[in-house]
């Protein structure tokens, strides 16, 4: 059961840094903010559910657990906020400002 | 073990990189942004190094507060048309600060290389007199009650801080309220920020607060956090801040040292020595203590940066 435990928990976090190194790549890579930015916020949501996902079978009590989903839920409450403000923000004024 | 190994190394060279990137940032944003993230790996440095409760303070008033306060600043400046330094120093400037820096850098590692091994340390006369403490946190211990006057005086400073913000206030705006560094945003994502996270950030502040007795946390970093969800609801236009000559405000900033200087005067007169605390009594006056001192932080920090009161604040 551990070692099923053990191998989720690899398989989720590998997945997680899949998506956050994609979300770097894309970070530097593409053309405008617009694309970055979703690059940015798919990397936190995506792939930081992935690694909270994987370590919650490593967590030693349920209230360990929940503070984990917290931090994932803090994250993408932050980033759904901050996402759209800097787009907004660069419609507007442009990217440079 | 090796992975640990590599793990400092990158977080090492990571912040020495940053750290050379705010020297070298031609715009002041650039450099306030590469600022804050080398203030979010040092967090990290400090997690590494088993020092919890100053990865918190690292992150939640290094990072994040002296962040928001160094964009708050560069506003103001670009505002009054000082955003940018007119001119580079001259080479023979800049060979001096290059010296003056290389030789506190060297005096820095001679003095941490000249340590004896094992390098002197309390820590196991904190661990045998934290039982009379009656607390569970260590650097707790050291901040309330064996080094109590540091932070005594260190929250004094806030409330000095203050007073030094305020001072540079103009005549006819002094009494008023701070000014917005920002222009005010009351809708779009921002505004249901504003009105999710505070309930969230005020849990987990009075928390950190709580565990502060047993666990890493207490009065810095939870009034960090209290001053940012006042902050943000500011921002969204929700919270209006009250105007300098509000005297619940100022009693705010003051509560806190003033109490524990009382405390400590009470130490004075009933055991004999300053901020001595009753026997019996040592953990509940502590915890007195912690919670004033967090709302006197909170509000210290939050007005430091709001600003001095200002001409053109909204009414």
């Amino acid at each position: 059961m551990s070692m099923l435990a053990d191998a989720f928990t690899l398989v989720a976090v590998l997945a997680g840094i899949g998506f956050f190194a994609a979300g770097t790549a894309g970070l530097l890579r593409f053309p405008d903010t617009a694309s970055r930015l979703h690059a940015l916020t798919k990397a936190d949501h995506l792939g930081l559910g992935l690694v909270v996902l994987g370590l919650l079978p490593q967590a030693g009590s349920l209230a360990d657990s929940l503070r984990l989903l917290a931090i994932w839920a803090l994250v993408l409450f932050a980033g759904a906020a901050a996402g759209p403000m800097l787009a907004t923000l660069t419609r507007r004024t442009g990217p440079e400002a | 073990m090796t992975v640990w190994l590599a793990l400092d190394l990158l977080l090492a060279a990571g912040s020495l990189a940053l750290a050379f990137g705010v020297v070298r940032a031609r715009r002041v944003f650039t450099a306030i942004a590469l600022f804050i993230a080398h203030g979010l790996l040092l967090t990290l440095a400090w997690v590494r190094l088993d020092a919890v409760d100053v990865a918190l303070t690292e992150g939640a008033i290094g990072a994040g507060l002296s962040g928001v306060l160094l964009l708050a600043a560069r506003h103001r400046l670009a505002r009054v048309g000082a955003g940018r330094v007119a001119e580079a120093p001259g080479r023979a400037v800049t060979i001096a600060i290059g010296l003056g820096c290389a030789a506190v850098t060297a005096a820095l590692g001679y003095a941490v290389l000249a340590l004896p091994d094992p390098a002197p340390s309390l820590a196991a006369e904190v661990a045998a007199s934290l039982a009379a403490t009656e607390l569970g946190n260590p650097v707790t211990g050291v901040l309330m009650v064996f080094r109590g006057l540091d932070t005594l005086l260190e929250a004094a400073v806030l409330v000095l801080a203050v007073i030094g913000v305020w001072s540079l206030a103009p005549d006819r705006a002094w009494r008023g309220a701070p000014g917005a560094p920002w222009t005010v945003v009351e809708d779009g994502p921002l505004a249901l920020l504003a009105r999710l996270l505070p309930p969230v950030g005020i849990v987990v502040a009075v928390h950190i607060l709580w565990v502060g007795a047993d666990a890493p946390g207490g009065k810095f970093q939870a009034g960090a956090i209290l001053a940012a969800m006042g902050l943000l609801a500011w921002l969204a236009g929700l919270a209006r801040v009250p105007p300098t000559a509000s005297r619940p405000m100022r009693a705010t900033v003051a509560a806190g040292p003033a109490l524990f200087i009382a405390v400590g005067l009470a130490g004075l007169m009933f055991q004999g020595a300053f901020l001595a605390y009753p026997e019996g009594l040592v953990k509940p006056v502590i915890l007195l203590v912690e919670f004033v001192l967090t709302a006197s932080v909170a509000a210290a920090l939050a007005l430091l940066v709001l600003g001095p009161p200002s001409a053109d604040a909204r009414p």
